[in-house]
């Protein structure tokens, strides 16, 4: 897809994301609309799925490790075609198929149950295994925030990665500085998140996580790289898109009210 | 005297006949496959073995995605670091999900001996059964612990094998036929019934002997499936023998003991005694004395029982 797509779709999956959390009224914003446009690339451009047959063998798979940040990939896959946007609209109420976590035996086109953070970033590594000893050309990305690098189960897997050379997954770091608590190096210091990589043995590339052209060529290069996994640190805005969200913590777990919810579309170009 | 083998041994030698017949079978270790026995798996399919290094919260994560992919995937270390360390992976990435992984944990209880108390876990069981969906398995002998791991790689969905350190008689003839969800009555009697699970099997065998020569008819049960337990037995067991003593190389909080009484205040409420570790930690030993200074054996029994009645 070209940019001016891709940054047009990146919008209506920004207009998703608020619709859904809006209606909700509760659950998290500013990291969903932080990984708009990673993912947007994802399923709009370089991961090989099908929404009319969500199993495919042989697809990609795309495990948001960083469960909380679920409303950016429900709206991208209602946007893909998956289901239809209006379905997400139950998003966190009682029996919608839209968990405030991802449940991957209720929603399709999601891979893996992710909420408890770290656990996606392990899972994607046995999926990478698995279709490494069937040969099958899927790849995995597996998509990560940046306080989550402060759990301990993150560097177990980077390190697995790189040992079994799982160069069929990318891990993408949004690196949007904050979490519930504060700056992420004020709450416990994350940063280098680069050389950290580097040293377990990854490929690592660093990207503004909102320019389109930047995610197409980083994707490109991840493939081009043999024999190790690459990670993707990807300098982001927390609530990009969204001027009264843009780098708020405080915009980390709620939902904006239906005042907020109709400049916050406004500005995104949609309509109510 | 009986064969004395470990069911971790079982459970090595159960894994390259199952690579055989399953090429789909996948296994995992935390560095410890010398002492969980999937060292004989790796050496017979290298290309199907994975060493996740000490990483047990990784390797549960890990084994959800290649079970996810299609694996039937048996992944090991001691109990208390599957069970314990890993909890919450197990509950959140293998339980919700319903991955194809075996939990195959090796020392458990108080039988790891010597390694002392931060190595010997008695929360397993109770900690694994809470988890839905899970499938609790926990093999006596040599016997059990093969033809129930090769039920369990049969099976798909999430399963935890209770595993031990030590040399354990070898009890179950080649014959008999195991069956996940189904107790076994080992011996019929009438005055009580001692159900016991794991290696607790064959202190319960010694102490009906021992009973009997005082007069006293034990009925014995193997529930060796503690989740999903078999109700019919436990039942059957409380109204014809009026009262239960369970046994178990666990906790007596959360275990088979927890297990059993849920199913009996329900159905057919009897006297009850417990046999297990009684709140409190281990230590350093021989297996035996452990056994013996923790009440964990057919004297603990025998006392259990005449207390009771």
């Amino acid at each position: 897809m070209d940019i001016k797509s891709l940054e047009k779709t990146a919008a209506e999956v920004r207009i998703g994301i608020i619709k859904a959390l809006s209606n909700a009224g509760s659950g998290h914003p500013g990291g969903s609309l932080s990984i708009a446009d990673l993912i947007t690339v994802l399923y709009f451009d370089e991961m090989n799925v099908d929404p009319s047959n969500p199993k495919m063998k042989g697809r990609d798979k795309c495990i948001l490790s960083k469960g909380h940040a679920n409303p950016a990939q429900y709206s991208a896959l209602a946007v893909k075609g998956y289901y239809p946007m209006e379905e997400l609209m139950t998003l966190r109420k009682l029996g919608s198929k839209f968990q405030g976590h991802p449940d991957m035996h209720k929603v399709p086109g999601i891979e893996m149950s992710t909420g408890s953070l770290g656990q996606g970033f392990a899972a994607a590594n046995g999926m990478a295994i698995a279709n490494k000893l069937d040969n099958d050309p899927g790849r995995i990305y597996v998509i990560l925030g940046d306080g989550e690098l402060q759990e301990g189960i993150v560097w177990e897997a980077a390190m697995a990665a790189a040992h079994y050379n799982l160069d069929n997954m990318v891990a993408i770091v949004d690196h949007n500085k904050l979490q519930i608590d504060g700056e992420n190096d004020k709450v416990m210091k994350v940063t280098p998140i680069e050389e950290k990589f580097e040293s377990f043995g990854w490929n690592v590339i660093t990207i503004d996580g909102h320019d389109i052209e930047a995610i197409k060529d980083a994707f490109a290069k991840a493939r081009e790289c043999k024999g190790r996994p690459t990670a993707i640190v990807a300098e982001t805005v927390k609530g990009k898109g969204v001027s009264f969200m843009e780098n708020q913590a405080g915009w980390h777990g709620k939902a904006p009210d239906a005042e907020q919810t109709k400049q916050a579309i406004e500005e995104l170009g949609g309509e109510l | 005297m009986a064969d004395k083998i470990a069911t971790r041994q079982s459970y090595g030698e159960a894994l390259v006949e199952l690579g055989a017949s399953h090429p789909e079978l996948v296994v995992m270790d935390a560095d410890l496959s010398g002492s969980t026995k999937t060292g004989m798996f790796a050496k017979a399919y290298p290309d199907r073995f994975f060493n996740m290094g000490i990483a047990e919260q990784g390797m549960y994560a890990t084994a959800a995605g290649l079970a996810l992919s299609g694996k039937t995937v048996c992944a090991s270390t001691f109990a208390m670091f599957a069970a314990g360390r890993a909890y919450e992976i197990i509950r959140n990435s293998i339980g919700y999900t319903k991955a194809n992984v075996k939990i195959c944990a090796t020392h458990a209880g108080i039988t790891v001996g010597e390694d002392g108390a931060s190595h010997q876990t008695f929360e397993d069981i109770a900690l694994m059964r809470n988890i839905p969906g899970m499938t609790v398995l926990n093999p006596s002998d040599d016997v059990s612990a093969k033809k129930l791991i090769a039920k369990a790689v049969e099976m798909e969905g999430p399963c935890y094998i209770r595993l031990g350190r030590a040399a354990v008689p070898v009890f179950y003839d080649d014959s008999v036929e195991l069956e996940i969800g189904k107790g076994i009555q080992l011996r019929d009697g009438k005055d009580v019934t001692i159900i016991a699970t794991g290696i607790m099997i064959s202190e319960a065998m010694a102490a009906a002997e021992t009973l009997a020569a005082d007069g006293i008819d034990a009925r014995v049960v193997d529930i060796h499936t503690i989740k999903p337990i078999d109700e019919e037995i436990i039942i059957k067991a409380a109204q014809e023998t009026g009262a239960i003593v369970t046994a178990e190389e666990h906790s007596v909080i959360g275990g088979l003991g927890s297990a059993v009484s849920e199913v009996v205040v329900k159905n057919a409420p009897v006297k009850m005694a417990f046999v297990g570790q009684n709140d409190t930690y281990g230590e350093s030993g021989k297996p035996d004395e452990l056994k013996a200074k923790y009440g964990m054996n057919a004297d603990a029994i025998v006392k259990a029982v005449k207390g009771l009645l």
